[in-house]
């Protein structure tokens, strides 16, 4: 692989750009591997970049129907943060973070991190108890987050208006080091080092059956025909449940749609992004200049990946009442995504009850702030049976009355 | 937009009247049951991608809840019946075998 440098730019500009090589190769599937990752989302990539880099495993395919990164990794709002209130998840999503802040050196990819913060807006007293709460958390685990007030929030934010029509802006939970950073490019970033190390990305090729034999996986049947494994990684969002039935076992879980939209790209307004849970939206905006704009999911199971309209104006009235000058904006873009949500509203990173193969899966609405995070903690699962990071985060929680409660420390979790 | 018909007052119903329920048909397990049983019945869910079986409410309406056939796959309604059943009528599993051979869902719960 050459490396990118600016001596890269340099020597290309002088040959008009003739000698960039392509940043993966997309070769035809071999027999057999000892790890075939189904899904090349982030989650599938980090997975498998991590089984090379830290465990030596790089006879790994991962198998994609689509295209990398054309699921909920191409079609996030990017919002990276690890300001949650249990400790399993501030361990794994804090991970995933500080991985952030060196990805682009590590990768030798620029993925644009932009620790810019992230503040969560209060505006029920409810909100200000429970932000207070998960600051104090966030102090125990090491997690720097801070309450701040709403003229500390007013001057992070001057085009924010502190007394909506409906719900005033109370103070707000403040993750300096959160930001956002380019999805495409962290998913472009670590297949063009799978592809590296020796891995077989394969796009375009769907898996249609898990093989196994005496409860153990031996392979998968695709679009491209049988392939032979050691171990599968089941990492596929929104098509967790249709995996997992292949394999023959259930999920608690449910797939939704998942909608976002950008605005026409205008001058350098806010250089943070703010959630504003009570009203259901929230905002940043993109280095080319467009506001990116969330907000909730649609009520019921979906896999189409386009939510309901009236989703869409409920999250605009939002942030109108909590931008009015969203109000001029027109918007370019409306795109929906299936995201797999729990009833904790916490991840699956598990060993399944087929014998070597695993799943990670249920990250639902706010899965990209964890991509390096969970990868390098499934990836250790994966290849050692035993991950510090993923212990907590298994199936039989559920049984064993063990949540991870996310559901109300998040509200809209991105 | 999806649109389903209320079977009780008839009327055809747009997203914004309606609330959803989840999955239909969960047969109920409480004190005395197993471990497994009343796990499987709070948390784990039918997810498919394709026929599905809800519980919905015409919640800006009537106000009383009722079932849906619907496909995941392309949001199309095979049809809406009462809430006190513990299946689908026979007319909408005809429907839906004529629409989708080989179609499959959990075996349809006794709630007696
Ligand atoms: C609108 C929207 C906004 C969001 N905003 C945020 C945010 O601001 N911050 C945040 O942290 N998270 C956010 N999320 C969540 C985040 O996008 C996801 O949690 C994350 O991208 C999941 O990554 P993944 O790799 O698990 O899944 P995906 O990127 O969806 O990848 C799974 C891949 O598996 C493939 N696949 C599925 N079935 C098969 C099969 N049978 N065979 C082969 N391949 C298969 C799919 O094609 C897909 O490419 C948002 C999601 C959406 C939809
Ligand atoms: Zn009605």
């Amino acid at each position: 692989m050459k490396r990118y440098s600016v001596f890269a730019v340099a020597r290309e500009a002088l040959r008009y750009h003739t000698g960039w090589e392509r940043a993966w190769r997309s070769p035809e599937p071999k027999r057999h591997y000892d790890v075939v990752i189904v899904g090349a989302g982030g989650h599938g990539l980090a997975t498998a970049y991590y089984l090379g880099k830290n465990f030596g495993i790089t006879n790994v395919a991962i198998i994609e129907k689509g295209w990398l990164g054309g699921g909920n990794t191409g079609r996030n709002t990017t919002i990276i943060r690890s300001n949650y209130l249990q400790d399993p998840s501030a361990a794994i999503y804090e991970k995933a973070r500080s991985l952030y802040e060196t990805m682009s050196q590590d990768l030798n990819y620029n993925v644009m991190f932009s620790p810019r913060g992230v503040i969560m807006l209060a505006q029920t007293e409810h909100e200000i108890r429970g932000y207070k709460r998960t600051a104090h958390a966030n102090q125990q685990q090491g997690v720097q987050t801070e309450w701040i007030s709403p003229e500390r929030v007013k001057e992070i934010v001057p085009i924010i208006n502190l007394d909506g029509p409906r719900y005033p802006v109370l103070g707000g939970l403040y993750q300096e080091r959160g930001g956002t950073a380019r999805h495409d490019a962290v998913a472009w970033g670590y297949a063009r080092a799978c592809s590296d190390m020796g891995m077989d990305i394969i796009q375009k090729c769907e898996v249609t059956g898990v093989r196994t034999e005496n409860g153990r996986t031996v392979g998968v049947d695709t679009t491209k025909g049988p392939i032979d494994c050691d171990k599968i990684g089941m990492i596929v969002a929104g098509n967790a449940s249709v995996l997992s039935e292949m394999a023959g076992f259930r999920l608690p879980m449910e797939s939704v749609a998942l909608q976002a939209m950008v605005s026409e790209p205008i001058k350098p307004c806010m250089d943070v992004v703010v959630m504003a849970n009570t009203v259901h939206g929230y905002m940043s905006q993109s280095d080319k200049g467009e506001m990116v704009i969330g907000g909730g999911t649609d009520g019921f199971n979906n896999y189409t990946q386009r939510g309901s309209f009236h989703h869409i104006e409920e999250t605009v009235r939002a942030l109108v009442e909590t931008f009015p000058m969203v109000s001029r904006l027109k918007m370019l873009r409306q795109w929906g995504g299936i995201v797999d949500v729990t009833g904790d509203r916490s991840p699956i990173i598990s060993k399944t009850p087929v014998q070597n193969c695993f799943i990670n899966c249920g990250w639902g609405t706010g899965g990209f702030k964890s991509i390096p995070g969970s990868g390098w903690a499934m990836a250790e699962l994966m290849a050692t049976g035993h991950s510090p990071l993923t212990e907590e985060f298994t199936i039989n929680r559920f049984k064993e009355g063990k949540f991870i409660d996310e559901s109300v420390a998040a509200g809209v979790a991105h | 937009m999806l649109i389903l018909e209320c079977p009780y007052c008839g009327v055809k119903a747009e997203e914004t009247e309606l609330a959803a329920g989840g999955e239909a048909h969960l047969k109920r397990f409480g004190p005395g049951s197993s471990d497994d049983e009343f796990h499987d019945y709070l948390f784990m869910r039918e997810n498919p991608k394709g026929v599905h079986f809800e519980r919905w409410r015409h919640a800006n309406g009537c106000g009383k809840w009722f079932h849906a056939a619907r496909c995941t796959m392309t949001l199309e309604v095979f049809g809406t019946y009462t809430a006190q059943t513990s299946v689908p009528t026979q007319e909408i599993i005809d429907k839906i075998a004529a629409k989708r051979p080989g179609w499959t869902w959990r075996e349809f719960a006794d709630e007696k």
